[in-house]
């Protein structure tokens, strides 16, 4: 008989503790997917953020070492720098990559760090309770923007990946989603895509993942899943936003 | 064979020596000749690694990835600098990773001066940033103790797993003595060991974190460190006593400090002054044993800093009201001469002698 359908060696066999429609536990799936079929786990290291994900490493079977809130980018920068043979990467949020983490990212992109780095986008601070994060979309309402967010009062939502392809050293730069299941296989696509720009040294690779936060955003995960689609995304367009050869 | 050489480029030199492939740094003054000097010596070592980061923030953080990954690795600044790296080592030892760290102080608070001082004291011997935890810190008095105390500071750093800082001065980054480089043996071959990441091949996948949820938890792991740090205050104190034996009084003074109060003794000495000190060369952890051996004997103790007072406290803590405590500090960079510190010592020490009588 035919296996069509398993758990990913690469992922844990235990329940996860993320939110009913939470995107992290897909990404995760994804991620451990890629890894199994470009066999790569055994010489995977990942850099899990300070936020939800930081419980990365209680699923994804691989080695992990956890960074400062923010710092993510520079200590891949580290352990690559030391083992530049090996698949190194981190899993950020958008306030850790975005706000504390913003020099982090923006220098080791602008290096050209052979590191990957996955940008989970869901426009709040999610662990800390939905707080305005630098994604946040401009009239979106959250327990620190009440009123909703003001672009005279709290300025507008970055553009990470558009930011990035000004700077001459990004390789690969695509934004992706989790919200349906054909945006997943684009996403599975993407994550493989960074990790082979990594593996032949072409220079840094970044996948912006637009993922659902159905207890921060007040919104059933059907609802969710409708509002990337509807409205995020008509910010963050998806696609490939910087490729260079690998 | 001797060289000539800045305290600051002997530094690098020692650390490469000592097996060091990886520096991480961000400019600033007084210790601007160690990043250079690695740029250009890390070039010529395999594996060499050298970042200009864009932070102290991301340099400390590149050292976290480096050691993570089994290099020797370390950084450098100076006192504003060291506070912005203080993140990245409280994460340092919690995750019980070992790294060098080099404070060339400066006057301060705030971006005070670039003078040499001895501000950081008290940021240095409590840890430094947020938690329970301590690290080693090394003071070096001179260009060869700062080369030799770099390859020790590596050493202790692998042994304990924990950072170890090297707490100078500009006077000490950038004055030029002779140094000799001593051979060393092989170094322990840090990625052997059982914690280093280097992808989970042929063995369970392993995790380095400070995040432990579990109150219980966190207090197990905040008393294991205090028992690392309980080993290292039985087998790491390090000092350095100077005419001791007969004297009246003992002077405790460390780093350029020390140096500036070797030559007041010595002319105290010349003028019958019965004057001797202790030079604590670990400052984390203290030589206590010493100073209460010592108040045996004298019951006066003058404690001479760069600063308002710092090490001060930990002279009294050690005494616990058992001897006189005398301070004398210029803090704000200023250094002040040998002649300068005889006549206040000496002030100090007849007082003293007149209380007795």
């Amino acid at each position: 008989m035919k296996n069509v359908y398993a758990r990913p060696h690469s992922l844990k066999n235990v329940l996860n503790h993320y939110c009913p429609g939470c995107g992290h536990s897909i990404i995760h799936r994804l991620i451990a997917e890629v890894l199994d079929e470009l066999d790569l786990r055994e010489k995977a290291i990942c850099v899990p953020p300070a936020g939800c994900a930081v419980l990365a490493y209680d699923y994804i079977d691989i080695d992990m070492v956890e960074a400062p809130h923010g710092r993510g980018a520079a200590v891949a920068t580290g352990v690559k720098r030391v083992l530049p043979d090996k698949l190194v990467f981190s899993y950020q949020g958008d306030g850790d990559l975005a706000a504390i983490g913003t020099a982090e990212t923006f220098h080791a992109a602008n290096r050209g760090e052979q590191i990957t780095i996955f940008f989970v986008n869901n426009a709040v601070y999610g662990m800390t309770g939905g707080q305005m994060a630098p994604t946040s979309l401009l009239g979106q309402k959250t327990t620190t923007s009440p009123a909703g967010r003001h672009p005279g009062r709290e300025g507008y939502p970055i553009r990470v990946c558009e930011v990035l392809a000004q700077l001459g050293a990004p390789a690969y730069l695509e934004r992706v989603a989790v919200n349906k299941p054909a945006a997943i296989r684009v996403a599975k696509k993407a994550i493989a895509r960074a990790f082979q720009y990594q593996m032949k040294k072409s220079g840094f690779s970044l996948v912006e993942i637009l993922s659902p936060c159905p207890t921060n955003w007040k919104l059933n995960p059907v609802e969710s899943c409708a509002w990337i689609d509807d409205v995020m995304s008509k910010t963050f367009p998806l696609g490939v936003i910087k490729e260079t050869k690998c | 064979m001797k060289r000539l050489m800045s305290g600051n480029n002997a530094i690098g030199e020692a650390a490469v020596l000592a097996g060091c492939t990886c520096y991480f740094g961000y400019p600033i003054t007084p210790q601007n000749e160690l990043p250079e000097y690695m740029a250009q010596r890390l070039a010529a070592v395999p594996d060499g690694v050298f970042i200009q980061a864009e932070s102290e923030l991301a340099a400390i953080n590149m050292v976290l990835g480096a050691s993570v990954a089994g290099a020797r690795a370390m950084t450098s600044s100076s006192s504003p600098g060291i506070s912005l790296k203080q993140e990245g080592i409280s994460f340092l030892a919690a995750q019980e990773l070992p790294a060098v760290i080099v404070n060339m102080m400066r006057g301060g608070p705030g971006l005070g001066n670039i003078s040499p001082a001895q501000s950081d004291y008290f940021q240095a011997t409590r840890g430094g940033g947020h938690g329970d935890y301590k690290i080693i810190v090394l003071a070096p008095a001179s260009v060869q103790e700062l080369a030799d105390i770099t390859a020790l500071a590596f050493d202790l750093a692998d042994m304990y797993r924990t950072p170890v800082m090297i707490l100078g001065d500009g006077m000490l980054g950038q004055m030029m003595e002779p140094v000799t480089f001593h051979a060393r043996k092989k170094e322990r071959h840090l990625a052997r060991a059982d914690y280093v990441l280097t992808g989970a091949k042929g063995r369970p996948a392993r995790l380095v974190k400070s995040l432990i949820l579990d109150p219980k938890e966190e207090e197990d792991h905040n008393w294991k460190l205090v028992r690392k740090y309980q080993r290292i205050e039985q087998q790491e104190v390090r000092y350095e006593t100077f005419l001791l034996d007969d004297a009246a009084m003992a002077v405790l003074a460390y780093g350029t400090a020390a140096r500036i109060a070797r030559g007041a003794i010595k002319r105290l000495r010349e003028e019958g002054l019965k004057i001797g000190m202790i030079r604590p060369i670990t400052l984390w952890p203290f030589p206590n044993k010493i100073i209460q051996n010592t108040a045996k004997h004298l019951q006066d103790f003058f404690v001479f800093e760069m600063s308002t007072g710092q090490m001060v406290e930990d002279v009294k803590l050690a005494l616990e009201g058992k001897a006189r405590v005398h301070f004398y500090g210029r803090p704000g960079g200023v250094v002040p001469t040998p002649v300068e510190l005889s006549r206040i010592i000496s002030r100090h020490y007849y007082q003293s002698q007149k209380r007795k009588k």
